[in-house]
């Protein structure tokens, strides 16, 4: 059994007791910043609402991460293969990773069309997660061990045996610490994607975030963030988990 | 009369350039089933290049080398100076992979691999991965990988090097075994003058760069064992192989 440290435990308490107290002691408006109690309140009032609304982001964002593995994955091996490829189009990605998202957002949605909202949404999100997933995959297809590579020659391997027994296992542990940032990274393009969109219509979190702000119910912004910053950790937990499993 | 064994690894006048750097031969040489002849030379003599040639790894610019089956695969087994195994496999799934890739199924690749690794002594290690063993027990791992696919040749390219001195000399041991049990017709290249004598019917001394062979020193047929290498025969081919590659010295 893992042991669990109880010191960030503690800690975290401590700071939410004081959070409690010093709120409550200098009776801060709750509109400017609610005290823990408030917040756990506002969750279990409302989460009828932030609950759906968190499903809906989740999705939104795994459905991402899983476009942006495959598709890393693929450009990745593309330029393994062709490395004139990589040249030349190896600077202009990564203008694109540099330019803030926010600033592509508007286009995006203007291209997308207003009324497809979720389309707008993944590609902005597959914008910001696929570079981990390219470079880290990238990386571990170039990290194949020469004396391993003259071997699967010697035996005349085939590209395909190649593929599976040589470079994809050496890429797996690059891959996965790729896969891990991106994990983060589509939550937050599509939080952003989300916020820019401005609409409703997917009913992700981030717009019950910016409801809740324009109705003054600090709380239940609160409650949303904290349920944004449980998904960040689940997804960061389950990754954890699966490169435990390929280590071992 | 008994007939010579059959040629197993040949070469005929091969050249091996590297752009405009001449870096081996001209070079003949043949090797026949049942015998191990050693390549023993200086550092960047071309000997690395040789065997690489005749495993199929690189072209030569002129002249011909060849590895002959003989019923067996045609690939011959190779023991590179890295134990290059795959550190996510298992001991056993690594020497299975040159079966693996040439699509025997898995219950026999399994079942051969085990036979190959308990050839080498390592029957209780088939699911350690390769960062759990010791450098020895790795090269171990290395050579059950390049006799698996049962071989007519096997080619080394300084393999134990980097081993102790009683592991080593298991290892020549494993070779040697081999070599008697399966015919094989042994290549095997090292910088060690000690080896080159334990284990080698012949030796050839290679000259510096572009490599030839200079001078081909046989080695009495007795029992390799400990009292050889105490014996005047033994002494007497380390002092003869010494000669040649001392008189390289001087004329560089």
């Amino acid at each position: 059994m893992n042991r669990i440290d109880i010191a960030p435990i503690l800690a975290g308490l401590a700071m939410l007791a004081l959070w409690e107290g010093l709120t409550r002691f200098f009776q801060v408006p709750t509109v400017i910043l609610p005290p823990p109690s408030a917040i756990g309140a506002a969750l279990v009032e409302r989460g009828p609402l932030l609950l759906p609304a968190a499903g809906v982001t989740m999705g939104l964002a795994l459905t991402a991460l899983a476009i942006s593995i495959g598709l890393g994955t693929l450009i990745a091996l593309i330029f393994a293969r062709v490395p004139l490829l990589e040249r030349s189009l190896g600077p202009y990605a990564l203008v694109l990773q540099a330019t803030p998202i926010v600033a592509i957002a508007p286009l995006v949605i203007i291209w997308t069309g207003i009324e497809n909202p979720r389309r707008a949404i993944l590609i902005l999100a597959v914008i910001v997660a696929v570079f981990p997933v390219l470079t880290s995959a990238l990386a571990g297809l170039k990290a194949v061990d020469p004396g391993l590579d003259r071997l699967f020659r010697l035996h005349k391997a085939s590209s395909t045996q190649r593929f599976l027994r040589l470079e994809l296992p050496t890429a797996a542990p690059f891959l996965l610490a790729g896969i891990k940032t991106a994990a983060g990274l589509s939550l937050v393009g599509v939080v952003v994607a989300e916020f820019v969109a401005g609409t409703g219509a997917t009913g992700g979190l981030s717009w019950r975030l910016v409801e809740a702000g324009n109705r003054l119910e600090t709380a239940t912004m609160f409650a949303a963030l904290f349920l944004l910053a449980l998904m960040g950790l689940a997804l960061n937990a389950v990754l954890a988990l699966i490169e435990k499993r390929i280590r071992a | 009369m008994p007939t010579d064994p059959p040629i197993r690894l040949s070469a005929q006048q091969a050249c091996v350039r590297f752009g405009t750097l001449e870096a081996l031969g001209p070079i003949d040489l043949s090797v026949r089933a049942g015998e191990c002849v050693v390549l023993l030379g200086p550092s960047g003599c071309g000997k690395s290049t040789l065997l690489a040639a005749l495993a199929g790894l690189q072209a030569v610019a002129s002249g011909a080398v060849q590895a002959d089956a003989a019923g067996g695969s045609d690939i011959p087994g190779v023991v590179f100076q890295e134990p290059n195994l795959m550190n996510w496999a298992t001991a056993q799934d690594n020497v299975a992979l040159p079966l693996a890739l040439a699509g025997v199924d898995k219950v026999e690749r399994l079942g051969r691999a085990q036979k190959a690794l308990k050839q080498v002594g390592l029957a209780t290690f088939s699911a350690a991965y390769p960062r759990t063993l010791s450098g020895g027990m790795r090269m171990r791992v290395a050579l059950a990988r390049a006799l698996v696919n049962e071989p007519s040749a096997l080619l080394l390219d300084e393999p134990f090097a980097a081993i102790d001195e009683l592991g080593r000399r298991a290892l020549d041991d494993l070779v040697l075994g081999a070599k008697r049990d399966q015919n094989l017709a042994v290549l095997f290249v090292t910088h060690s003058v000690d080896e080159a004598v334990y284990l080698a019917d012949r030796i050839l001394v290679l000259s510096p760069r572009p490599g030839r062979i200079m001078a081909e020193i046989a080695v009495p047929h007795v029992p390799r064992d400990p009292a050889f290498l105490t014996s005047p025969a033994f002494a007497e081919a380390a002092a003869a192989a010494r000669r040649v590659l001392s008189a390289q010295l001087v004329a560089a």
